[in-house]
């Protein structure tokens, strides 16, 4: 910088960017967005005005924060606001991608910061914790004249307060994944029953497989097995009331959960707490082990084509049969609004897009794990897994998310990390780990 | 004019530079060390979620407290961890660097390649030795599991992953107190070895009767040092598992209910004031040996 002539010129120099020419309406978003602590009723009324028709007169540039940072996914991100860019001239897309685990861990500090007009997230508890607290916009408008998204899609999708606060993009079921070619190669067949999985499980290991391979060194992956005994032993509706905290952890219920995890514990791969779900991922693909319970996302860690062709699943086996096998779990992945986007009439374009099949038909293209959630999306371009994913959940009679979606994040991640990382330390005393869980969960839901 | 007081008065300038000198970084302190320290331990009497106004926080009086000791079930592990963490640093990684500056101050050979090499570990950061750490631990990859074929889980096992962490992070002590120390032994009179040759004392007599006691106020830095480094231990944890597993530390139990999705702010300021407690009660020892010392 030159030095500066006079004494007024230097002081002018003091003043950063941000303040010169600041008028009173520049002056009043950044508060607002500095952080939620200075926002009054009136102020939002004030700077949202006015802007809430969606109609086809959105233009100017909407902020789209994803969370797919994984190479796949962001390619399918970017192809689908291309075509959506594609048709709507007006609008630009400036997507801002931020890695998947620090979206997560820092989404509090992100909505209530200056989030991006359209931001990815999960249905779920959290998504109705949101729109709860008033970080997220009402996106009812996006879903006028929305056509081919089912009831249990729409309902996946609606706040506390009777208004939607989510649009689905995709989901993926959980189940257990097997190579065709090594079932083939040793003659087994799908298991039915828990019984049928131990015999399997067996024979798997005479063969010199791992019969179900297993990583939680991230801490979630375990939820998944828990939650699919859980949907086994209980069924879902007892799932749901446990999330929610209404059930006690040390019934005889959980306690059974965690007694037939026990029980199934030798045909897991041993030192799972060391190892990553991708790690685990490459013992399926090797063929080393025989089965995986995992998200589809295990595709990922498969080469596209024969390699994926070869992976096939089939839903966890019954355990009751007075409880049956028709609960699955399939996560939803989606949009949201932030409270105050700065382009409110192309945030709701760009949401309504995302639920629309030919947005869909772009990201199932482009990343083969997931499947469309609009039953209009055209599913002759899927590849088997994706038809089979598509048919699976489509078949189930209720849906459940995921521990860490179906319930309060600080009770998932603070209570049940922990709480089933020391089960697969030493599942021996299930009653001290559930009494344990029980009383810290009092505490957090009391809160 | 004013009667001259002698040489220690101060000019009108004087005072206003002295004053502002005081106070600027008393501000400073106050604002940046005391405000968040002492807001932490206020939050840490609440149940703020961290969304919404600060206001919407309802006091609860201690039951966070009751709660992180009594339910909580990595509290304690935490804090035995953290205690093995001081007692390995100070018994093992701290004494070995001492011993290391003392052989690199008799001027061998190439010292300036030893001190450099020794010296290396500290200028990375915590989570790149982490990370340089994988890849001799990993069960599968892992150097060592390489060449003694054995397969053992050097992270993910809780019975060992502590004990991994600590040589890791010991080699990074190690020359952060080497370095410290050599510095130290290069200020010392060599006179006073010189006489304590003459007065036919051998290494070992000099070195812990006149060169170790001339060295206190080092000594007193290497172990405050050794303290603080100990008890906020975090990084390393935190890279290989984000402390779970049997690598609990207090500082990763903070941030785990702090920073992450979970957001039990008030519940991690408890965890937190119960660190700083324990710090204070070290800095405390510290303070008062200071005092001792200028009495």
């Amino acid at each position: 910088m030159p030095r500066p002539a006079t004494q007024d010129e230097y002081l002018a120099s003091l003043v950063p960017d941000s303040v010169k020419g600041v008028s009173r309406r520049t002056l009043l978003r950044g508060a607002l967005g500095a952080g939620a602590l200075l926002a009054t009723p009136s102020l939002l009324a004030a700077c949202g005005g006015g802007s809430s028709s969606s109609g086809s007169s959105a233009t100017g540039t909407v902020t789209l924060g994803s969370n797919q940072s994984d190479a796949v996914p962001k390619a399918a991100v970017q192809s689908m606001v291309n075509a959506f860019q594609k048709a709507n001239s007006g609008l630009t897309v400036k997507i801002n991608t931020i890695d998947h685990n620090s979206f997560q861990e820092n989404i509090n500090n992100y909505l209530q910061g200056s989030p991006d007009d359209v931001f990815s997230w999960f249905a779920g508890y959290r998504m109705r914790f949101f729109a709860k607290r008033d970080l997220a916009g009402d996106i009812s408008d996006a879903w006028k004249g929305m056509s081919g998204m089912t009831d249990a899609f729409k309902k996946a999708s609606t706040g506390d307060d009777g208004k939607q606060y989510f649009m689905p993009a995709t989901y993926y079921p959980w189940a257990m994944f097997y190579r065709k070619s090594v079932f083939q190669k040793h003659g087994y067949e799908v298991p039915k029953t828990l019984d049928d999985l131990r015999t399997l499980g067996a024979q798997m290991k005479k063969d010199g497989l791992v019969p179900i391979a297993f990583g939680d060194k991230d801490g979630w992956p375990a939820m998944g097995t828990f939650d699919q005994l859980n949907l086994r032993v209980n069924g879902y509706d007892f799932h749901v009331s446990l999330m929610a905290g209404r059930e006690p952890w040390n019934s005889d219920k959980v306690k059974k959960v965690f007694d037939t995890w026990a029980g199934l514990l030798d045909l897991h791969q041993p030192d799972a707490l060391g190892r990553t779900w991708q790690e685990a991922a490459q013992t399926l693909q090797q063929g080393k082990a025989g089965t995986y319970l995992l998200g589809s996302f295990v595709a990922q860690q498969f080469k596209q084509g024969a390699e994926q062709d070869d992976l096939d699943f089939f839903g966890f086996p019954e355990v009751d049969s007075t409880i049956g096998a028709d609960a699955v779990e399939a996560p939803i992945d989606g949009y949201m609004m932030s409270k105050r986007p700065k382009n409110e009439a192309g945030a709701l374009k760009m949401l309504s897009y995302i639920g629309s099949p030919e947005a869909q038909n772009v990201l199932v293209k482009a990343d083969p794990s997931v499947v469309a959630s609009n039953g209009k999306a055209d599913t002759s371009g899927y590849t088997a897994l994706q038809k089979k994913s598509a048919e699976f959940v489509a078949s189930a009679k209720s849906i459940a998310q995921f521990m860490d979606r179906d319930t309060r994040p600080d009770f998932a991640s603070t209570v049940m990390i922990p709480a089933i990382q020391q089960f697969l330390k030493n599942p021996k005393d299930i009653d001290g780990l559930v009494n344990s869980i029980e009383k810290q969960k009092q505490s957090i839901f009391a809160s | 004019m004013a009667k001259y007081k002698g040489i220690n008065q101060l000019s009108g300038l004087d005072r206003v530079v002295v004053g502002l000198m005081v106070v600027v970084p008393t501000l400073l302190v106050v604002w940046l060390v005391w405000a968040p320290a002492i807001g932490s331990v206020l939050l840490s009497f609440t149940n703020w979620d961290g969304v919404g106004p600060i206001s919407d926080a309802k006091f609860i009086g201690i039951q966070n407290y009751r709660d992180v000791v009594s339910i909580y079930p990595p509290f304690w592990p935490a804090v035995q961890h953290n205690l093995i963490w001081l007692a390995v640093m100070f018994l093992v990684a701290t004494p070995f660097g001492m011993f290391l500056a003392v052989l690199l101050d008799r001027e061998l050979r190439g010292t300036r390649v030893y001190q450099t090499a020794i010296y290396l570990p500290v200028v990375l950061s915590l989570a790149l030795v982490g990370f340089i750490w994988q890849l001799i631990y990993s069960r599968d990859q892992g150097l060592i599991n390489q060449v003694t074929g054995s397969t053992i889980d050097w992270y993910g096992d809780p019975r060992y992953n502590l004990w991994a962490a600590l040589v890791a992070s010991s080699w990074r002590h190690v020359g952060y107190v080497m370095l410290l120390y050599l510095a130290g032994l290069k200020g010392v009179d060599p006179s006073l070895r010189e006489a304590a040759k003459v007065d036919g004392a051998n290494e070992r007599t000099t070195f812990f009767k006149v060169v170790f006691p001339v060295m206190a106020p080092i000594n007193i830095i290497v172990l405050v040092i050794t303290v603080i480094e100990s008890l906020r231990a975090f990084d390393l944890a935190w890279v290989i598992n984000k402390g779970r597993n049997g690598l609990e530390l207090l500082g990763t139990l903070v941030t785990s209910n702090v920073v992450g999705e979970a957001s039990r702010i008030g519940f991690g300021s408890a965890i937190a004031t119960i660190m700083l407690v324990l710090s204070s009660f070290f800095v405390a020892l510290y303070i008062r040996y200071i005092m001792r010392e200028q009495q």
